[in-house]
Parts: structure tokens; C-alpha cells; sequence
């Protein structure tokens, strides 16, 4: 959670607000946040530290894992209509990369502003071709993109 | 928002229609069904839910709904104090 603080400024700069669950209660999470994660971000953890204690939101998204009684590390990207956009779901061990996370969301937000009429071909990254599906790009996206294009 | 009453029950997040008609007073774990479905789908409507939460020195319960209109990254971890 502290790599998500630590980038907060840059989410906040995408307009994107942050929530975390896991299944400790809300006192544990302030005294995860006082003893440990201040020592990681300045100021702590600056986004809300949800508790789900019985699982039930953990349940909802598919993230609960019956035989450990935790929450696997699942992360949502939740659109301004509330509609879920993308989904990743790791076992506890590996952790996430949030700079991956950061390019879906400007991807997404390049898409929702064009009003679906472009799409973001594979390693995009902002400032990049982007593509305009149509009749004219069938069969021809190979004169405008290829996988040596990605980075 | 008035924080939240710190009591003992063990309180936990709730969602949809399961939530507490008062959307700030979480559900205690007694009350809770025992079934929730898995409903998160990409393209999908996001399970709204309400959830006692820690925010920057304050207890005040969170629900998805607050921030309806704002992009939104939830991030489920096993637990705190764990190591990655």
C-alpha cells in the first residue's frame, strides 16, 4: 500500500481517488499506518483504509480466498459512471506494479474523452499512435502498428 | 461528515442492497448474510458497499458511492503488516 501512497500525488493529478480492504479492522489499519507506512511516505497513508472483516466486499469482487480468510491482492480500475474498466488479481506473494496500473487508467481516460471512437494498441503509452477503429483499419492496422513499435 | 462512534462490535463492510439503511453506520458481523455473490465483471456496474475505514487520523466509514463521478483504483491486499 505504501507504493499506491507514494504515487498518490500522481493519481490525484489523473483524478483518480484511491480505496484499500483488507480484512484487518480500522484500528489495525491506523496502527499499521502510524508505526510502519509513515516511516515509508511522508505523512502516511493519505487515501481511506477500508475494513472487511467478514469478507463480504472481498466476495463481491471475486477476491476472497475461503481457506485463508484474506483478500488476494485484486485491484479495480472503477470509471466516473462506476463501471469497472479493468481487473487484476495476483496470490499474495507477488506484488503489483502500480506504473503498469497508471497507464491503463491514462489509456482508459484517453478512450472515455474520445468517446470510444480511438483505442490504445498494445504497450501503448501516453503521447503514442493511437488507433480509430473503423471500416478503413480492418486489415490494415499492420501500415500504421506493429509489436516492434512497443517499448 | 461526523465521525464515526468507535465502539466494540466487530463491524465490517457490507455490500448493495445488504448495506444499513443508515449508509455511515456499519453492519456488525452478526447481521450479516451469509451469502454474497461474486458480481464484479469488467464493463460490469462496480458492487457498491459501505466499509469502516481509517483516513488520514479520523474513523469514518467509506462507501464506493462517495465518489461517484471520479475515477477510482480499489486495492484489495491480504493484510496489513504482511511483506510486499
Amino acid at each position: 500500500m505504501s507504493a499506491v501512497a507514494d504515487k498518490y500525488s500522481e493519481l490525484q493529478d489523473l483524478g483518480v481517488e484511491v480505496i484499500s480492504v483488507s480484512v484487518d479492522s480500522h484500528f489495525v489499519h491506523k496502527m499499521w499506518n502510524d508505526h510502519e507506512l509513515t516511516k515509508m511516505v511522508d505523512g502516511g497513508i493519505p487515501f481511506a483504509m477500508a475494513s472487511d472483516q467478514a469478507g463480504n466486499i472481498g466476495r463481491a469482487y471475486g477476491v476472497w480466498d475461503e481457506a485463508q480468510g484474506i483478500e488476494l491482492r485484486g485491484r479495480f480500475i472503477i470509471d466516473p459512471d462506476g463501471v469497472i474498466q479493468g481487473m487484476e488479481v495476483l496470490t499474495p506473494p507477488v506484488g503489483r506494479r502500480l506504473s503498469e496500473t497508471i497507464r491503463q487508467i491514462q489509456a482508459f481516460q484517453l478512450v472515455r474523452e474520445s468517446g470510444g471512437s480511438r483505442a490504445t494498441p498494445a504497450g501503448w503509452q501516453p503521447g503514442e499512435l493511437t488507433l480509430k477503429p473503423g471500416p478503413d483499419l480492418v486489415g490494415k492496422v499492420w501500415e500504421v502498428w506493429n509489436p516492434s513499435m512497443e517499448q | 461528515m461526523a465521525e464515526e462512534a468507535v465502539g466494540c462490535g466487530r463491524v465490517t463492510g457490507t455490500v448493495g442492497d445488504d448495506a444499513p439503511s443508515d449508509a455511515h453506520a456499519p453492519a456488525i458481523v452478526d447481521e450479516l448474510p451469509l451469502e454474497v455473490h461474486v458480481t464484479a465483471t469488467v464493463g460490469q456496474k462496480a458492487p457498491d458497499f459501505t466499509a469502516p475505514a481509517y483516513h488520514k487520523g479520523s474513523f469514518n466509514p467509506v462507501s464506493l458511492s462517495d465518489y461517484a463521478g471520479s475515477w477510482v483504483l480499489l486495492c484489495f491486499y491480504p493484510g496489513d503488516f504482511t511483506f510486499v
